[in-house]
């Protein structure tokens, strides 16, 4: 038995209720109660968790403590030992970070003319785009209309979205989704050629273009490859790896003009001048905001708001995070990985420790997220782990029940897979459950055309914000990666040709560094952060830096008496 | 929240600690952690060899035998709990190399195989099975190598489609071939080449181009949050399949 002894009455409960529950829809939560449910239970609306900014753009609104220190954080440099003469690079367009939106942004840029060099901080690919299973949204069945995916991405975000964004989004779907087929993505896809879409949690249509469970891999290995293609032929797109970009440069006349990286492994520093950059650091989910465990890649920490905050460009909707409803939360090997949407997609159903459904498994993520919050933490309908985490069930075996043996097989091999290494048969038992902290909702102001406020800087996927106001759907990520990094490489490209770049400074730090001290902020940690800090050192380290800083979540728990 | 059952189980758990010898050396540590964080615990900060740390990027690829038994094994760390007497280490790149091709140009005539064009090598595979073995996706490697002489695409692309790219393949193939790559090339040609074009898809495109929706979008835009919030409430739900 995979699961502890203690938990298995619980399960048989489970197993018990199945039948019934072929037979029972459980109705979605009426509008209002929904807005009273994440008022009460969702973690954004902890007020003890989120502060006021004291320096920047944002100063004066609140953010979540941990995004907070790392804003008002302190440069990694010092001006004054940096000579912006010693250039390494010099090009027209700089993107940082190689996820989906990078890429897609550096090839964009490249075919638009542009001299390209691509910086990112792990390998190429390296980013939260290859943990995408589920899939990506347009809106190209009969059916469907950009109108209903522009509801729907509008309702999902409390219509607090930008309208321009969203008409951005929902009008190039279609055409990113062909885009990434013609370089090689293999969409599941029905025997005429139509795409083999699903629903997802609310969406109003199947509009979720999936390639198994693997999504996001597939678009990046493709993106990957074309990128390594097309600097192996000699054109003019470079790229560096292991080499994150810790401060941006600007001229004189506030116009972004190239990044300072930094070389993981050396620590050297490296110039490279650009007309126009790119940001694409994606989220932040390794700062672990409230202690969270999250399903994000290693390094998710936020460093593009941090290079974009420095240079004076304003951040929208930064208190709000988006946890998945359904992080893993056993084995505790798996704390906090992601279990697919597409599992409730599919048919299975959120089950209390009783075998009871309590909610819709497809409310949007914010309200489904909140009653499994509440029905662990108020209703004690959660079942305990032996490493005091907590969660509810979420019951796979029901989608080979209603859809036929082998469905699980043929949908979800990456879930089965990562279950399997851990002996629990996702075929027959159910997984445990708790939200893992999963997408930054908001992010770096932009336009339709990918600009941000300040001249020179572009940004794309999850590092920007307003595409999806305070609550991102699913789908609409992998979706928002290839609509606005196209955008972004584009823009950037056309703006290289015509921008006039003054003289090179590092004022902008200087200045910030006087700030910090003037508000009284100089303890806060350098930032970006660039890597979490798990390693675990029993005794003092003697000169010891680590890369980043140390957060209020460890992988290995919080104490070795936990672990079984 | 512990109900009295939970917290007995727990207090019968003793943690037991484990050896492990990392690149050699020998470390003591909890049973049940993965052999990333068990790295993580020794006190190792990670920079290469950890990307998605859920099994989904192949950035982790190790190389692990037991003091007592020398067999090789292979795994992904983030997804491999340590074992008593564990030597571990690991192989954060390898320099396989790759074929340069347009993807305009990987459209298959008649009867051609594109792959043995980009990898002429392939055919010298002698069956080792090494490749299957070494896969941390239990993948059938060595067969779809097998496909891809024969020009079998479409077997390649079921075969290889869990692919993470992790190299260990390629790190293990005695003759030196690719197989991560060999596969990659196979299917991008699949993806853009050898699959039906949605016809959905492509209308939609030619209505968004025309602006069949751009007035309607625009009202939308325009429409007060009262409004938008009952058109939203209105929407027909389509049943989920
Ligand atoms: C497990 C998981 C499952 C998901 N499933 C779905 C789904 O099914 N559908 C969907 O639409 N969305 C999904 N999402 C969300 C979506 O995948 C991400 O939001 C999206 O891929 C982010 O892409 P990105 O290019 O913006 O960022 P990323 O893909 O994270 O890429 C950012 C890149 O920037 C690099 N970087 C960071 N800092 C620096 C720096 N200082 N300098 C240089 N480089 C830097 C990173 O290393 C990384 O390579 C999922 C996310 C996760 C984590
Ligand atoms: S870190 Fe990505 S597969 Fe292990």
């Amino acid at each position: 038995m995979p699961y502890p002894a203690y938990m298995e009455e619980s399960i048989h409960k489970v197993a018990a209720t199945r039948p019934s529950r072929l037979e029972e829809t459980f109705s979605r939560i009426p509008q209002a109660e929904r807005e009273d449910l994440v008022n009460e239970f969702h973690p954004d609306y902890k007020k003890e968790y989120l502060r006021e900014l004291k320096i920047g753009p944002n100063k004066g609104s609140l953010a979540p403590d941990e995004i907070a220190d790392l804003l008002e954080g302190n440069s990694r440099i010092d001006p004054d030992e940096v000579n912006l003469d010693d250039v390494d690079y010099d090009v027209d367009v700089l993107v940082i970070g190689c996820g989906g939106a990078g890429g897609a942004a550096a090839l964009l840029a490249e075919e638009n003319g542009a001299r390209v060099l691509l910086a990112t901080k792990l390998r190429l690919g390296d980013a939260n785009t290859v943990g995408a299973q589920a899939g990506t949204q347009a809106a190209d069945r009969p059916n469907d209309s950009p109108l209903l995916h522009y509801l729907d991405v509008m309702g999902g975000g409390h219509f607090t979205n930008d309208p321009d964004l969203v008409e951005a989004l929902v009008k190039d779907a279609p055409d990113a989704i062909r885009w990434l087929e013609s370089l090689g993505v293999n969409w599941d896809k029905e025997p005429d050629g139509s795409y083999h879409e699903l629903s997802g949690g609310g969406t109003c249509r199947r509009r979720m273009h999936s390639c198994r469970d693997y999504t996001g891999l597939e678009e990046m290995r493709v993106i990957r490859d074309e990128i390594r293609q097309r600097h192996m032929h000699g054109r003019t797109l470079d790229f560096v790896e292991f080499q994150p970009a810790i401060e941006l440069i600007l001229d004189d006349k506030g116009q972004v003009a190239g990044a300072i990286l930094m070389n993981l492994e050396t620590r050297e520093m490296t110039i490279v001048r650009a007309k126009a950059v790119v940001i694409a650091t994606g989220g932040m989910g390794r700062i672990h905001i409230q202690g969270f465990p999250t399903t994000n890649h290693y390094g998710a920490t936020a460093d593009g708001l941090v290079l974009a905050y420095r240079v004076g460009c304003p951040l929208i909707h930064i208190d709000t995070m988006q946890y998945h409803p359904t992080g893993a939360a056993f084995p505790v090997q798996i704390l906090g990985l992601l279990i697919t949407e597409k599992v409730r997609t599919l048919g299975a159903q959120v089950i209390n420790r009783d075998g009871d459904q309590f909610v819709h498994p497809l409310e949007a993520r914010d309200t489904e997220a909140s009653a499994i919050i509440r029905e662990c933490k108020q209703r004690g309908k959660g079942i305990t782990t032996p490493t005091e985490e907590i969660g509810v069930w979420l019951d796979s075996p029901m989608i080979d029940i209603i859809r036929g043996e082998g469905t699980i097989a043929r949908e979800l091999p990456a879930m089965v897979r990562q279950f399997a290494r851990f002996d629990i048969d996702i075929t027959k038992v159910p997984m445990l459950v708790y939200p893992t902290l999963h997408y930054q909702n908001g992010g770096i102001m932009i336009k339709a055309d990918a600009s941000a406020p300040v001249p020179g800087l572009f940004a794309a996927g999850e590092c920007e914000g307003g595409v999806h106001g305070r609550n991102r759907l699913i789908g609409n990520s992998t979706l928002d990666l290839f609509v606005f990094g196209r955008r972004a490489g584009k823009s950037a490209a056309k703006w290289a040709k015509e921008v006039k770049l003054g003289k090179f400074t590092l004022d902008h730090v200087r200045k910030w560094q006087r700030e910090i001290k003037e508000a009284g902020l100089e303890s806060r940690p350098v930032s970006p952060m660039l890597l979490p800090n798990y390693a675990k050192h029993e005794k003092p380290v003697p000169g010891f830096q680590p890369l980043g800083e140390a957060t209020a979540y460890t992988p290995f728990g919080d104490a070795t008496s936990r672990w079984i | 929240m512990a109900d009295a059952t939970t917290v007995k189980e727990k207090a019968e758990q003793e943690v037991r600690m484990v050896d492990i010898y990392v690149t050699g050396k020998r470390y003591k540590v909890p049973e049940g952690l993965t052999i990333q964080t068990a790295l993580e615990y020794c006190g190792y900060n990670i920079i290469r060899s950890c990307g998605c740390r859920a099994g989904f990027c192949g950035a982790c690829s190790t190389i692990y035998n037991f003091t007592h038994d020398p067999t090789i094994r292979y795994g992904l760390a983030c997804q491999t709990r340590v074992e008593q007497d564990m030597v571990i280490t690991q192989i954060p790149f390898f320099p396989a190399a790759q074929a340069l091709y347009n993807l305009e140009d990987l459209k298959p005539e008649e009867g051609e195989n594109k792959l043995l064009t980009l990898y002429p090598d392939i055919i010298i595979c002698f069956g080792c099975n090494n490749c299957t073995k070494t896969c941390p996706q239990d993948l059938e490697v060595m067969e779809f190598i097998s496909d891809a002489i024969r020009g079998d695409i479409e077997k390649v692309y079921q075969k290889s489609f869990d692919c993470l790219m992790c190299g260990l393949c390629a790190a293990r193939c005695p003759q030196g071939l690719q197989p991560y790559n060999i596969a990659l090339a196979a299917r991008r040609l699949r993806g853009a080449h050898l699959t039906t074009r949605s016809q959905h898809n492509e209308d939609r495109i030619k209505e968004i181009e025309k602006g069949k929706f751009d007035a309607a979008i625009e009202k939308l835009k325009k429409a007060d949050e009262a409004e938008l919030r009952r058109m939203y409430a209105a929407r027909e739900i389509e049943p989920a399949l």
